[in-house]
This record gives structure tokens, sequence and C-alpha cells, in this order.
């Protein structure tokens, strides 16, 4: 219902409207987007990678796969949590969607730091040539959508606590969780583009 | 629908936002009403058109005479850069974003967007982004110069080393402008598919719905591929890395795929809304049903298939292999067809029609008849042969003027004229209206029809100087220009004349079919409020005595309470 409405408290629920679902569509469409723009960051690395002279900057073998191999595994499991999570809250179990949800953001924040310790150590800076400046953009454009991710579960988290328990409507824990899957499945894809791919070039 | 009882005072006196000003000050405010940021979006766009349009005036005055003597070489850069992006980001963009803003809402009989706090945001992205794009003009080293498409290498060429340059404003605006569509992407299309009236399923929608829902659908695929090459741009431009960088290993043709795989579809956006407008218009001006409906609906979506998958005919000379142009000349010629289907959809309807030559009328008829000229154009640009041989020449800039002002903008001008006494509540002078649309009519076509022999006789576009042999096409089209720039004058005279002290408007004043005309001029708060109608037929039955709505006794309390 538009603000305007509830303002003037008519209290009309015009029978036209399927209210639960705008948010939900209106979030589903917003992913397709997004998952263009990870599509052009992914046809760029692939097309540069295929076509560029010089891939690696010199003295780079390759890329380091056991860490990112963890954060993976850590990743993806985190959306079958997230899942669960969900489903205790349609269950109305409460405390299991905060205990499920908390571990979902613990396992987010895993990956992140994971993230942190694998760029501090890498030889290379975004400048190093064409594979620098594509290997930070892909990772870091979506270390950034997880980063976002928790904070969304933390806001849904808080919302949880909260009397009408508005963490069930709204941009809710639905549209939150289908968000971390989204960005699951762009991590599963970068991580063949990036760590499993190099080994056969 | 709910049975709240009728009460006429609800309906009667519009009532607004509470809190925000029934007057011209809410024009001013982050106001929610769609109908409200939908003037907003129209009255700065129309701002930006003029701003755009000097812009133009001033280069058109430097090409009067072939030597460059008026404003040197770097600043013409200047010039064309900025009047191309001002043009298309600050008011074709916007405009339709007024119409979409206007027009969806009380077609298809919602009391609003389905988000209207992020409306309002998307809409004040604008002020904001223009700001943004306008201050290069007062930074060193002046606005970009780059072209609008900003192709690298000339655009990371980064003289002054630091953040504060025209590109860099460039791109960020760029940016901005490209979440600000997002948004208003994501609004309309969740408004189209989830709040429908009653009984309008999907082939009962008006035809401007069909083509601001394949246009928008268009924003969402093609504009994020922009702003992946935009970010990469600005990296390049600002962080050193290598994108687009030969010698870092990085590759220019990237940024041209990235580029054209949004900015050749970005036509098929401001051309849609406008074949819709095309269809609304001359179904009520010649008193006929639209002829082939559903084909021009499912037309719009074939176009926008299309669309996307033909940008490399932008790139024939970027060193493209033969076989690949093979195929985009290919999926070019194929766009003909649907938009064939609209041109005989539109002569269909008009054969045999009862024609009322009203200005938005005129506006339409000039609108068809060079959308056909800059169609044939377009063919002809489509062909490898011919493109490397005209393009980058006048010929390419004639062809997409005769798209983007002679089709779109008369388009626009007719929606204007057409919607203002609904959403304005007062009538525009026919007068005024119709002097407007002469001199713009015969302004365009001085500009830019010579624009077609310069081009085939080799004028090549972008310089600021020029063999004198052009000369004579050149004085013509400058003509033209300057009888553009003297065109805004009665507008600008009609539409804040009529605003003011104009004829009060019927609800109706057209006599046309659809549910935005049971409305009051101009339409409450909310539209239709609990008493939206039930859609029961195809719109434009114009002629068939078929009734829209199912309640007979509501269509006629509708027009008494006008």
């Amino acid at each position: 219902m538009t603000s305007a409405s509830q303002d003037l408290n008519l209290n009309h629920e015009p029978g036209h409207i399927k209210h639960d679902g705008h948010n939900l569509t209106g979030f589903i469409i917003f992913l397709c987007s997004e998952s263009i723009i990870f599509l052009a960051f992914f046809s760029g690395f692939a097309l540069l990678k295929l076509t560029s002279p010089e891939w690696l900057p010199e003295g780079v073998e390759g890329l380091e796969t056991k860490l990112p191999l963890i954060n993976t595994i850590v990743l993806v499991s985190s959306s079958f949590v997230a899942y669960f999570a969900e489903r205790y809250l349609h269950k109305e179990n409460l405390w299991g969607f905060r205990a499920l949800w908390l571990l979902t953001m613990a396992m987010g924040t895993y990956f992140v730091y994971g993230q942190y310790v694998e760029w501090s150590e890498l030889p290379f800076s975004l400048s190093n040539g064409v594979f620098g400046g594509t290997f930070y953009l892909l990772t870091g454009f979506h270390g950034l959508h997880v980063i976002t991710g928790i904070l969304l579960m933390a806001l849904m988290l808080f919302r949880s606590f909260r009397p009408n328990n508005y963490a069930k409507g709204d941009m809710g824990v639905t549209s939150v969780s289908l968000f971390w899957h989204f960005v699951d499945v762009i991590w599963i894809i970068l991580y063949i583009l990036i760590y499993v791919w190099q080994r056969h070039t | 629908m709910t049975t709240t009882k009728y009460d006429p005072r609800v309906l009667k006196a519009p009532h607004p936002v509470p809190g925000a000003p029934d007057n011209w000050k809410r024009f001013f405010t982050f106001n929610t009403d769609a109908k409200v940021i939908g003037i907003q979006y129209m009255g700065l766009s129309l701002f930006f058109l003029l701003v755009g349009g000097l812009l133009a005036m001033v280069m058109r005055g430097e090409l009067i005479t072939p030597p460059s003597d008026l404003v040197d070489p770097t600043v013409y850069n200047g010039l064309y850069t900025m009047h191309g992006t001002v043009m298309l980001f600050l008011f074709l963009f916007p405009i339709l974003n007024g119409f979409n803003n206007l027009l969806i809402p009380t077609m298809i009989g919602a009391p609003d967007m389905a988000f209207p706090k992020v409306n309002a945001a998307a809409f004040w992205l604008v002020p904001v982004f223009s700001v943004v794009l306008l201050s290069s003009f007062f930074v060193p080293g002046g606005p970009a110069s780059a072209g609008w498409w900003s192709y690298p290498p000339v655009s990371i060429q980064n003289p002054l080393g630091h953040f504060l340059n025209g590109e860099f404003l460039w791109i960020l605006a760029v940016a901005l402008s490209g979440i600000s569509s997002i948004l208003g992407a994501l609004n309309f299309v969740t408004t189209i598919i989830r709040m429908r009236a009653p009984g309008m399923g999907f082939f009962r929608m008006p035809v401007f719905v069909w083509t601001a829902w394949a246009a928008q659908t268009l924003q969402l695929v093609g504009l994020p591929a922009l702003t992946g090459g935009a970010i990469m741009l600005l990296f390049d431009l600002s962080f050193g890395t290598s994108f687009f960088r030969p010698e870092g290993g990085g590759d220019p043709v990237l940024y041209q795929h990235f580029f054209w795989f949004y900015s050749h579809p970005a036509v098929y956006v401001m051309v849609l809304p406008v074949f819709g407008i095309f269809s609304e218009l001359i179904t009520v001006y010649s008193r006929k049903p639209l002829f082939g409906y559903k084909f021009v609906a499912i037309a719009s979506f074939i176009i926008t298939f299309l669309g996307l998958i033909v940008w490399v005919h932008h790139m024939f000379y970027s060193g493209t292999p033969q076989w690949m142009r093979n195929i985009f000349i290919v999926t070019t010629m194929l766009i003909a067809v649907p938009t064939g289907v609209k041109v005989f959809a539109w002569l269909g309807t008009l054969w045999g029609g009862k024609i009322r030559l009203t200005t938005p009328m005129l506006f339409v008829l000039g609108g068809v008849v060079n959308f056909i000229l800059g169609g044939v154009t377009g063919i002809m640009l489509g062909t490898a042969p011919i493109d490397i041989h005209v393009g980058n020449t006048y010929f390419v800039v004639a062809h997409f003027h005769y798209i983007i002002f002679n089709t779109i903008g008369f388009g626009i001008f007719a929606g204007i004229y057409h919607w203002f006494p609904k959403f304005t509540g007062r009538m525009y002078y026919e007068g005024l209206g119709k002097i407007h649309f002469v001199l713009t009519f015969i302004g365009a076509t001085l500009n830019w029809l010579p624009m077609h022999w310069a081009g085939l006789y080799g004028m090549p576009r972008r310089v600021a100087s020029y063999d004198p042999e052009f000369a004579i096409w050149n004085v013509i089209a400058s003509i033209g220009a300057f009888m553009l720039g003297v065109a805004s004058i009665p507008f600008i005279l009609n539409i804040v004349s009529s605003w003011a002290r104009g004829a009060k408007a019927s609800a109706n004043p057209w006599n046309a079919i659809g549910l935005e005309w049971l409305l009051p001029s101009p339409p409450p708060a909310e539209n239709f409020e609990d008493d939206v109608p039930t859609v029961i037929s195809e719109p434009y039955g114009y002629g068939l005595g078929k009734p829209l709505v199912k309640d007979e006794e509501y269509y006629i309390r509708r027009s008494m309470e006008a």
C-alpha cells in the first residue's frame, strides 16, 4: 500500500493489487539486472584472457587455489544454512531462525576475511597489467555483494526482534536469502573462471 | 474490487498527500505521487532540451562557414560531446520516464507506482547528475571531449593527473544516470506486471504500456553492461588498470562491445514508447480501432529481442571479421520486420479513418513520415559496404537525427500536447501549437535533409572546419537549426500561458477510450482510489460500440462528474 493511503487511514485493501508480491517481484527483476553486470565482467574476463598478448604479470605463475577452495566450500554451505533458517521462520520457530541466520552471517564474514587474507598475500596489484585489474575487479565486486548481503541479514535479524516480526514481510528474509543464493551462484562461476580455468592454460 | 460505497465528496475534491502542498510548490519537493514526479521529469528535461539545443546552435553557428572561426576545434569537441550527452541523458531518458510516470499508473488503473519512494529517488538523481555533468564546463581542461561514446584510448588520456577532469565527471554522471534508470525500470516493470486493474489482461493493455514495458526491459538487460564498461573505464582513467589499455594487455575494442550492447538498444528504449504514443494518438484522432493491435503489441517485444543482438553493426570498421559482419547485417535487417508491422498498422488505422488534424495528430503524422525516411537510411547503414563508405560522415548524423529528433522528438511533442489537458486540467492554445508544428517540421527538414548529401559527398563528422564544397549544405542546415531554436518560443509560450490561464479541460476532451480518460482532469492523488473499474474489452474500441469497463453506470457517473 502506498504511504498516502496509510496516512489517510482509509483502511482499505484494493482487491486488484497483490501487495505481498510487489517487493519480491521487484527484487527478482533487480537480481536479473545485477546478473548482467556480472555477465559483462565475466565476458570481459574471458575475452581478455583469450585474446590478450600478455595475461599474467611477470613473476606470477598462477593463483593459489587452496584458500579460495575453503572459501568456496564455506560460502556454498552457508547458502544451505540460509535456506534452513528461512524454513524455520516459516514454521514460526523464531529462535531456530535466528541461530541459523547468525550462522550464515558468520560464514559470510569468514568468507570476507578469507578474501582479505588472500588479497594481502598476492604478489600483484590492481595496476599490474590486465590480469591484476580483472582479478581485483571481479573478486572485489563480488566481495562488495557479500558484504551487502551480510548487512541485509543483520537488518533482518534486528527486525525479527521487533514485536510485529517485520522480518517476514516487506523486503524480508525471502528476498535476502534469494540475494545470498545469487551471490553464491556468482561465486561458483567466478571460481571456475578465475581459479579452475588457469590450470588448463 | 471492494464494495466501498461511492462517495462523491472523495472523488470531487482531489485530495493531495497529507503534508504536501497542492499547488505548484509540490513540484519542487520530494513528492511520491507518480503524477507529480512525471511532471517534475518533464519540466526538468524540457529545460535541458533548451540547454542541449543551445549547444547545438553554437555548433551550427560554427559550421555556417567552412573555416573554424567561431570556436576552436578543442571547444568544438567538447560541444558535440556535451550536446549528445545532455540530449540523451538529460532530455530523452528523463522525459520518457515522465511519460511513464504519468501514463502507466493511470492507464492500467493503479493508484501509484509499485515503489513510490524509489520512484522519487530515481527522479531526484537526475538533478544531481545534471549538476555533476554540467559542472565539467568549469573544471580545468573543460568538459569531456571524447564524444558521447567516450571510446578509449582517447577518453582515458588523463593529462591533468587528478580526478576532477571533464571525463571523470562524465563517467560519474553516466553511472548515476544508470542507477536512476535501473531504479525507474524496476519500478515500471513491477507496476505493469502486478498492479493492473481487474480484468486488464496483458492483451487489454494500451499499446503505450506494452511499448514502455518492452523499453524498460531493454533498460534492465542493456544498462548493466554499460555500467560494467563504465566502471572499467573509470578504473582505467583513475586507478591505473589496463582493461582497455593496449600497453598493459587490454583491448580498446572490448569497451566498444560494452558500450554498443547498451547504446544500440538505448535507441529502442527511446523510440518504443514513441511508437506507443503514435499508436495511441492515431486511433484517437482517426476514430478507428488500432489495426492489428495484438501484432503491434507483440512487435514491441520482438524489437526488444532483436535490438539486443545487433550491436556489432556499430563496429563494422573496428576490425570486425567479415563472417561476423554478415551475421550482424542479417539481424539488423530483421528489425525492419517488426517496425514495418507497426508502420503498416498505423497506415491501416489511418486508412478510411475520420482524421482530425489537431496539433498532436500533426506531430504524429510528421513523425511517422520522418520515421520512414530515417528507417530507410537505417537499413542502408545496416549493410557493411555502405556503412564503411559513409560511416563517420554526415550521412550518419542525418540518419540518427531523423530517428532521434524527427521521430522521437515529434512523438514527445505530440504526447505532451495530447495529454496536457489530462494532467494540468487546462487546454493548450491550438493556434500556437500549429505554429510550433510548422516551424519544427520545416526547421527539422532543412536541418537534417541536406546532411544526407553532405555525407554522401564525403563531409566527415566531428570536425569544426570543412572543405568549401560542402558550404551550401551547411548553410541550409544551420538555417534549419536556428529555425528549430525559434520554434521553441511558441512552445514555451503555449505551455506556460495555457497552464496559467487556459480554458478548463473536461475529463475527456478528445473523446478518447482508455482508463486515464475516466479520471477527472487533473487526476486525484490516488487515481481511482477504491473505485477501480473492471476492464472487459480490448482498448481502442472506436466505433465498435463495445464498452471498455464493466459497469456502464460507472462510465456515466465518471463522465457526469467531469
